[in-house]
């Protein structure tokens, strides 16, 4: 399924590159090194409308901030296996909301040898499909009518909304509703700078009141 | 803009995002984390993304924005229904939503709803 909805989303994208007039390597290209959507689009969008060089590395940069606790709650479960951890800085290259909510919620049940192969197979799935989404999305453009291009792009959302309730850790499902709210009124304040500090107060907040109640987890 | 100062300036953005993931794997290959810490920053990963989505669903930006709100927030509340009937099972609930989502927009468009 994450495959499908991997693609989906890109088709998308593809077709907003072609509307905006970035050329399809650079289009395809960027899915797989850049390999996140928000940090995606905002170049693409700030480039559309002629915005200087370094606001458009700052805006991607900061769209895909969230890369950074994402790493840091991932990548530990990689360092019991030496010939996967010397790969670290290019796996990370892999991680995608997808593959990081999959990796995380399977690792206790794979052993510290089978992670890496499990996380290295879905990145490469995901990625794939991603590329093959951007391309078809690219060459779309224009042809789908307005109701399934938007369905397209609803899609994602939704996909993450869905897996993200299917989450059982009571910390992390506090952290989530805490964030639900503060989302919205933080974009009111700062659009660029207000998502890192949603994520910072939810989760410190979720963490502490989690400790604070205690019992089962 | 050509096409290589384009190529150019994706290089700048892949790395300008690299960087967030690049700091994660340098913090933990230097320190030994703790399973509290790992704990947090995944609670602060689902807060961030918790607040992401509630803000793409609440005040989209692009072609989402071109759909009525409450349109998004129907799809959304049924789709939740059909998630809870079917013991949290995350397909059935995506599948409402979006469905339910398209057959909505499908309507405007043809000027029935």
């Amino acid at each position: 399924m994450p495959v499908w909805v991997v693609s989906a989303s890109m088709i998308g994208f593809g077709s907003l590159c072609q509307d905006i007039g970035i050329t399809f390597g650079v289009a395809v290209a960027s899915t797989a090194t850049v390999w996140g959507l928000p940090g995606q689009v905002a170049f693409v969008e700030l480039f559309a409308v002629g915005a200087p060089v370094l606001a458009i590395a700052l805006a991607s940069s900061m769209a895909n901030l969230r890369f950074l606790p994402m790493s840091l709650s991932m990548m530990p479960l990689f360092r019991a296996d030496p010939g996967i951890w010397r790969w670290r800085y290019i796996l990370v290259a892999m991680m995608s909301v997808n593959t990081w909510a999959l990796t995380l919620r399977r690792a206790p049940e794979l052993g510290d040898r089978q992670r890496g192969p499990y996380y290295i197979g879905l990145g490469a799935v995901s990625m794939t499909s991603g590329v093959l989404g951007t391309a078809v999305g690219y060459h779309l453009a224009g042809t789908l009518p307005f109701y399934i291009t938007v369905s397209l792009i609803f899609l994602n959302p939704m996909y993450f909304i869905f897996l993200f309730s299917s989450i059982r850790q009571r910390n992390c499902i506090m952290a989530m509703m805490i964030g639900t709210v503060l989302g919205p009124l933080f974009h009111l304040l700062s659009p660029d700078w207000g998502l890192p500090f949603v994520g910072f107060i939810a989760g410190t907040t979720a963490f502490f009141l989690d400790k604070k109640i205690g019992g089962r987890v | 803009m050509n096409e290589i100062a384009l190529w150019g300036l994706l290089g700048l953005v892949t790395a300008a995002t690299y960087v967030w993931r690049g700091i994660g794997v340098a913090i933990v290959a230097r320190i030994t984390p703790s399973s509290d810490f790992t704990q947090w920053t995944s609670c602060v990963a689902y807060g961030m993304l918790a607040g992401l989505m509630s803000r793409i669903m609440l005040m989209p930006v692009g072609i989402l924005a071109e759909t009525p709100l409450l349109d998004r927030m129907l799809a959304l509340a049924i789709g939740f229904l059909v998630f809870f009937a079917f013991g949290r099972s995350m397909l059935p609930g995506m599948i409402t939503a979006v469905g339910i989502f398209s057959t909505l927009t499908a309507l405007h468009a043809f000027e029935i709803y």
